[in-house]
């Protein structure tokens, strides 16, 4: 929350991207989350990412439900699309959404509350059918709105402003991902945006359903001692995977020499992912060692970031419903709606 | 504390307990030779108090009013608002606003006290650098006395300034406000012998004579036609002593400074319709204010770029017209500008004026009485931060220390000079100066109020408005700028950005959050390793800046990373809203305000 909305004023610097739009062009309203709170982070990451792959504002359609992490929408690309949905509704609209128009970029995002609790089952199918969007779940481990209580996502131990530990079992939204085969799975952290912006590139421009967990701590209500989603906790216990470098399709690769094994993984849309793993014999592309990876990380109290796996084979949504390329909104109504003979074809297939 | 450098190339924390530091972050103030406290006297314009403001202003550069219309305006160069936005803000203009809206002040003026302190001082000149002597002296119970040549006091504010762009009554209500003090006046009283003045047992003895002497031209023709030939200054003192009421209708001005400026105008208010200025270099190169060429333009006045004089051409013992060589001028190596002379031309006039600069002249000094003299100038040999000469208990200041310079570099002279004297008075060494100090206190009034209005208002800078073009000439006093209207006063104060309302930042608060990093507007902030030296830190910046005169603040290392904060403070918009964003209040604004010594302030020591 700001008493005052930020000056329209530019950097004398500031540069243009391939659409003459400066980064302040990706902006949103201003925030009215608490200061310090990591989801404005996020979207700072966000306005970042989305500036540095000349992403057509006019072309991006914003989706989230409801909680502190969904007021995100609000605050980047205001020249966008947008949907708040009910909560933990985001997926199946957005999966609406891109059914229709399979021609928007969906950026969606929710938060722990909105997504491991009221909304799990829309996220678990919304990884079944591969939608093709990035999902970003702003994970504080509390639920903010209300005050702080646990939310699904809280470690066992983890303590309440209050001085009380948790006791449930959290649901691990990157472990969910890769149990439900999820084609691009990652985590990062609300601070540290050399991380996490070009995760965000990645998964914007993956074909298919791209999970982003992302810890972004509750300064209100759970950035204390004996939190295990402060940003202290967060910072000392991050193991890094593996580091993942966005190439784009238009520029060209100049990458310092380096005695590091980089593994490059291709996109749909001829862009690169270049994963250089910081863990030892660490394979991004094997979701057997990538659980495995997760867990152990797990039961050492560490945090396991990075781009952890991706699966640029597999199919998404349009792929398994033998959709049309062109975007449902773009056919011709005749097309669309071919009327009763064609209906009455149709149905005599199944007499 | 500052924390020393981890590794050899790590930069050292930044040290904000020397007020240079914050002051340097003023832009306009660092710029003001008297350091005047703009940002804090344009805040109490915004509010309505003009006798405030006023009184601010005057405790840093004496004469508000006249400075108001005639300041040659460093600070406005200097201004953050020029980086950011098309056009710094009008300081000079506001500084006017509150001269002319202040009621009486009178009762708010220093006072001298009724017991003196039997210290007696001669001052040379009652010009402006003088007259900052006795404002700083006679409140300390020193007994002043001014000699000056002239009836009236103002020096050269008064005989060379027109009173189109000065108004006699201004100065002298500026000018009476030091004089009543009870400085004693020997108006009409030249000093001929310095050795007969010190010989009058002064404690102390201050020059502020001005650079007196306009600089002579001597081409072939120049002593043909002497009576059609003046010199600008001189010329000028002429008119306003009513010695001269009129001047042919062709008028070539020769030189293209401030003189220049109020020549050409001067001479188009007493009978000139053809008014030539002529300049040896082009545009850019000109030494005249941007604005008072403006004026002069406005007023028909022409200039003539690239054209150096050769010849005043005499005919029958009268002055017909000059001759000039047209130059090209193309920069060499090295960026000296070197000329070709591309021909001649000749420009028909009546009458020349030379403002081609000024000299200072001190036939009254003796050579004999300890005060040395440079060989190759002829100028005394002057301590640039003492004012004293080689002559202890003689001090030097204003345009006779070190040759013209504006208004407010005779002001910043008048009140170092002050201290000096002082320190000479009380036999204490001159160049043991009382110290720079600062207060700073947190602007927060609660959740999101600050002490002063953190909004960055959009507007572009305001107009002055003009006499109209046929009023003006109807006699030299008709004042040309009529000064801001209230409602482009209330506007223009809210261009300020408060660069004195300074970013605070305690780094063991920090955690790190990147919240003021992704608010701030333009991109001041970063958080990074502290590993390089500081040119390779510029390039890691969030947005390197275009501009290095302003300095990085560098943060003492962070608690969870052992990163540095680094903050820019070239374009920073001073708009709190890193404060606004902080969670733990690392960030805060803080009323940064100078407290600048003048003499009377006690020395380092002096309180335990």
């Amino acid at each position: 929350m700001t008493s005052i909305a930020k000056p329209p004023v530019k950097h004398p610097s500031s540069r243009t991207n391939a659409l003459g739009l400066t980064l302040r062009d990706y902006e949103g309203a201003m925030s009215t989350l608490c200061a310090g709170c990591g989801h404005d982070s996020v979207t700072a990451a966000l306005v970042q990412a989305a500036w540095e792959l000349a992403l057509e504002p006019h072309r991006a359609a914003k989706m989230s439900g409801i909680g502190c992490s969904s007021k995100t929408t609000a605050y980047f690309m205001k020249q966008s699309h947008g949907f708040n949905s009910v909560h933990g509704r985001m997926p199946s609209v957005t999966s609406g959404a891109a059914a229709a128009n399979r021609g928007l970029t969906y950026i969606g995002i929710s938060g722990d509350g909105d997504s491991l609790s009221i909304g799990l089952g829309q996220l678990s199918h919304a990884i079944r059918r591969n939608v093709n969007m990035l999902y970003v779940l702003e994970n504080n481990g509390v639920y903010g709105l209300t005050k702080g209580q646990f939310s699904a996502s809280a470690d066992i131990g983890s303590t309440s402003k209050k001085g009380e530990a948790n006791e449930q079992a959290p649901i691990d939204p990157v472990l969910l991902a890769l149990t439900l085969g999820a084609t691009f799975v990652a985590r990062s952290f609300s601070g540290d945006k050399r991380q996490l912006v070009p995760i965000l590139k990645a998964g914007i421009a993956h074909r298919g359903f791209a999970l982003v967990d992302v810890i972004s701590p509750c300064v209100s209500f759970n950035d204390h001692e004996g939190s295990t989603k402060s940003y202290a906790y967060t910072r000392e216990h991050e193991v890094e995977a593996v580091h993942a470098d966005f190439v784009p399709l238009q520029r060209e690769i100049t990458v310092p020499a380096t005695d590091e094994v980089l593994r490059v993984v291709e996109l749909h849309d001829g862009a690169q992912v270049r994963l250089r793993a910081t863990a030892k014999d660490y394979d991004p592309t094997d979701r057997e060692s990538a659980y495995a990876h997760v867990r152990a990380c797990q039961s050492r109290h560490e945090i396991a970031t990075g781009l952890l796996f991706v699966d640029e084979d597999g199919k998404d949504m349009h792929d398994h419903l033998r959709t049309v390329p062109t975007p449902l909104v773009d056919l011709p109504y005749e097309q669309l709606c071919p009327g009763k003979a064609a209906m009455e074809k149709l149905m005599e297939r199944y007499r | 504390m500052p924390i020393p450098p981890e590794g050899g190339h790590a930069m050292a924390s930044t040290d904000v307990s020397d007020p240079r530091y914050y002051h340097k972050v003023v832009d306009c103030q660092w710029a003001c030779p008297a350091h005047t406290n703009v940002p804090g006297y344009l805040r109490l314009i915004a509010l309505g108090r003009y006798d405030d403001s006023y009184l601010l202003n005057r405790e840093s550069n004496v004469f508000p009013g006249i400075l108001g219309r005639t300041c040659d305006r460093p600070c406005e160069p200097a201004c953050r608002r020029g980086r950011v936005d098309e056009k710094p803000v009008a300081i000079c203009r506001l500084k006017r606003v509150a001269a002319d809206q202040r009621g009486d002040i009178t009762d708010r003026l220093p006072k001298a006290p009724a017991v003196k302190n039997g210290k007696r001082v001669a001052l040379v000149g009652a010009g402006p650098s003088s007259l900052t002597v006795a404002n700083d002296l006679l409140p300390l119970g020193y007994d002043v006395t001014i000699f000056e040549r002239n009836a009236r006091p103002g020096g050269l504010m008064r005989i060379n300034i027109p009173a189109f762009r000065l108004p006699a009554q201004v100065l002298d209500e500026e000018c009476g406000y030091i004089i009543d003090m009870g400085a004693h006046m020997r108006y009409g009283t030249p000093v001929e012998s310095l050795k007969a003045l010190l010989a009058d047992g002064y404690d102390a003895v201050y020059v502020g004579s001005g650079a007196p002497k306009g600089k002579e031209l001597d081409l072939p023709g120049r002593w043909d036609a002497p009576a059609q030939v003046h010199i600008g200054i001189e010329w000028l003192a002429n008119v306003h002593f009513g010695h001269v009421e009129r001047i042919a209708p062709r008028v070539l001005i020769i030189g293209v400074g401030n003189t220049a400026m109020d020549c050409c105008r001067t001479a188009k208010r007493v009978g000139a319709t053809d008014v030539k200025v002529i300049a040896r270099r082009g545009r850019k190169h000109f030494k005249a204010s941007p604005w008072e060429l403006e004026d002069a333009e406005e007023e028909q006045v022409e200039i003539v770029e690239n054209h150096a004089p050769k010849r005043f051409i005499v005919e029958n013992g009268t002055l017909v017209g000059m001759e000039f060589e047209r130059l090209e001028w193309s920069e060499g190596a090295g960026g000296r500008q070197t000329s070709t002379v591309l021909g001649t031309t000749v420009i028909p006039c009546d009458a020349v004026i030379l403002a081609i600069g000024q000299d200072n002249a001190f036939p009254w000094i003796e050579r004999d009485i300890g005060i040395t003299f440079d060989a190759k100038w002829d100028m005394p040999i002057v301590d640039k931060v003492t004012h004293q000469s080689t002559r202890a208990g003689v001090f030097f200041g204003g345009d006779a220390a070190w040759g013209p310079e504006n208004i407010i570099w005779a002001v910043a002279h008048g009140h170092a000079a002050a201290i000096s004297i002082h320190q000479h008075c009380q036999g204490l060494p001159v160049d043991e100066r009382p110290p720079v100090g600062m207060t700073l206190t947190s602007a927060k009034m609660g959740m999101h109020a600050w002490a002063y209005d953190n909004d960055y208002d959009t507007a572009g800078r305001a107009k002055m408005q003009h006499a109209e073009l046929a009023a003006r000439f109807a006699h030299v006093g008709v004042e040309v700028e009529l000064g801001f209207t209230a409602e482009q006063t209330a506007t223009e104060v809210q261009r300020c950005l408060n660069c004195d309302i300074q970013t605070h930042f305690t780094a063991p608060l920090c955690i790190e959050c990147d919240a003021c990093v992704d608010v701030c507007p333009t991109n001041c902030l970063t958080i990074t390793t502290n590993s390089t030296p500081l040119d390779e830190l510029r390039t890691r910046l969030s947005a390197p800046a275009l501009n290095h005169a302003q300095d990085l603040y560098v943060s003492d290392a962070l608690p969870q990373t052992r990163r540095i904060m680094v903050k820019d403070e070239d374009v920073c918009l001073h708009c709190g809203l890193c404060a606004e964003r902080c969670p733990t209040a690392a960030w805060d604004m803080r009323v940064f305000d100078l407290k600048q010594p003048y003499a009377g302030t006690a020395l380092a020591g002096a309180l335990g």
